[in-house]
């Protein structure tokens, strides 16, 4: 191993990442630096509080009111800012709708940027190297392994999340779901189905899917 | 503390794999816990409540993580990662001594209270209302934008575009000397190229940059399949139509 990399302060700390954290936590803690309540505030928010439940109330009114729809796609931030939910990591929020001839699909190549104040912090996949390579290079290859194979016809718009906008898609209401109402509409929507990863699902066929 | 930075003389772009190849995508199903394991959630509030000390930037945090050494990035998963990114911060700001990381006992004169300029750590109300707020990067326009929707666009690459030699940037190499189309103006932006190397924030238009995926990529040739990306306006030059 080369000199350099023991002049690295992460290669100080213990070698298993749980006792990796439980070192920097103590430290910051014991220097006054991080208050132990502030610590527990961000996770109960973000395991509790923020997540992709919020994403998918927006994307159901939209499906269910056009002059909304209308709105959060072109007055993304005015809309967020009245819901209270322009927060950490969704600041600047790019809604983009699927259509009969569009399907977008969201990556970042660079780090891990997503919506965080409407999917909840993005599960590991999303932030996967494997993902962030492929995804722009061969999103129809990716998603078909994803089990949505598109047709040759259907443009594939991939958006790498290269600066501090957010990207959300606004998924097509499902033939079958058209004249359900706001709340029932919520719950076709899915997580993956907000970064064009997926299609909404029924939620019969959802819970399937997790019990299978 | 004094400050001290590091060396860059790690620093990659391994980071910067957009177009590479690879191998399966670990999809998940959906519903599972946010945090496969308790050290990643706490890793994560450790990360965004030392951010909230106010002694870097995002852009810098950013780089902290790109320039861990290559084999580091590529072995590490997404949150060990952010400890390595926050203990190099929080060396190189003179918040925690490298002895400190290596014996993890807070040095006799350690803690808090000890110089004037301390810094105070925000209460658990201060980190709420700091998340619901977030961290804006736009900033008021300081120049007319050059470019108008339409206009079509060369990249620079990763290395001209970076204010600093081997510094951050976030222009992706496999964007480097194609031409796309400006497609959206989102006004001016904190430039990371800068920020992230305590020089200022320059805040410089952006915009939205559509590219072919058959000119980006040999094999997707016919294809009508695009990739978006937003570029700031030093990363761009203008192609005559």
């Amino acid at each position: 191993m080369p000199h350099e990399h023991h002049d690295h302060p992460h290669s100080l700390l213990p070698p298993e990442p749980e006792l990796r954290v439980k070192a920097l936590e103590t430290i910051l803690v014991e220097k006054g630096l991080v208050d132990p309540e502030a610590l527990q505030l961000i996770i109960d928010t973000y395991q509790h509080k923020i997540g992709p439940q919020i994403g998918a109330r927006l994307v159901a009114r939209a499906w269910a009111d056009a002059r909304f729809k209308d709105r959060l796609l072109n007055d993304t931030d005015t809309v967020l800012a009245e819901a209270e939910l322009a927060g950490r990591q969704g600041e600047h929020v790019v809604v983009v709708e699927n259509t009969a001839d569009t399907h977008n699909l969201v990556v970042c190549t660079l780090c891990s940027c997503y919506p965080w104040p409407l999917l909840g912090i993005p599960p590991g996949w999303y932030k996967s190297d494997n993902y962030r390579r492929r995804a722009v290079r061969e999103p129809r290859a990716v998603l078909a392994e994803f089990g949505l194979t598109l047709p040759e016809t259907t443009r594939i718009r991939v958006w790498d999340s290269t600066a501090e906008i957010r990207y959300l898609v606004l998924p097509q209401c499902p033939e079958q779901a058209i004249n359900l109402s706001e709340d029932e509409l919520a719950q076709w929507v899915t997580r993956d189905s907000m970064i064009g990863a997926g299609l909404p699902i029924c939620p019969a066929d959802s819970t399937m899917q997790k019990e299978g | 503390m004094a400050r001290v930075k590091l060396p860059l003389s790690a620093a990659g772009r391994g980071h910067d794999m957009g177009g590479q190849p690879g191998g399966p995508v670990p999809i998940d199903p959906q519903g599972q816990p946010v945090f496969a394991q308790n050290w990643q959630a706490r890793a994560l509030a450790v990360t965004v409540a030392a951010g909230g000390l106010g002694k870097w930037t995002l852009d810098e945090s950013r780089h902290a993580r790109e320039r861990l050494p290559s084999e580091d990035y590529m072995a590490y998963g997404y949150y060990e990662k952010w400890m390595a990114g926050l203990a190099t911060l929080l060396v190189e700001h003179g918040l925690v001594t490298m002895d400190e990381l290596r014996s993890g006992q807070v040095a006799a004169d350690g803690a808090q209270g000890v110089e004037q300029d301390d810094p105070v750590p925000p209460t658990a109300a201060q980190v709420r209302a700091a998340l619901a707020r977030g961290g804006p990067s736009r900033r008021p326009d300081r120049t007319p934008p050059r470019y108008a929707c339409g206009q079509k666009v060369q990249v620079l690459s990763p290395d001209s575009a970076a204010r600093q030699p081997g510094g951050h940037t976030r222009l992706p190499a496999y964007a480097a000397h194609q031409t796309g189309v400006i497609i959206s103006h989102h006004g001016s932006h904190v430039l990371p190229d800068s920020n992230a190397h305590g020089l200022g924030e320059n805040p410089e238009h952006l915009y939205g940059v559509c590219f072919y995926a058959n000119d980006l990529w040999p094999e997707q040739v016919g294809s009508k399949d695009e990739v978006c990306l937003d570029l700031w306006e030093s990363y761009l030059v203008a192609v005559d139509a």
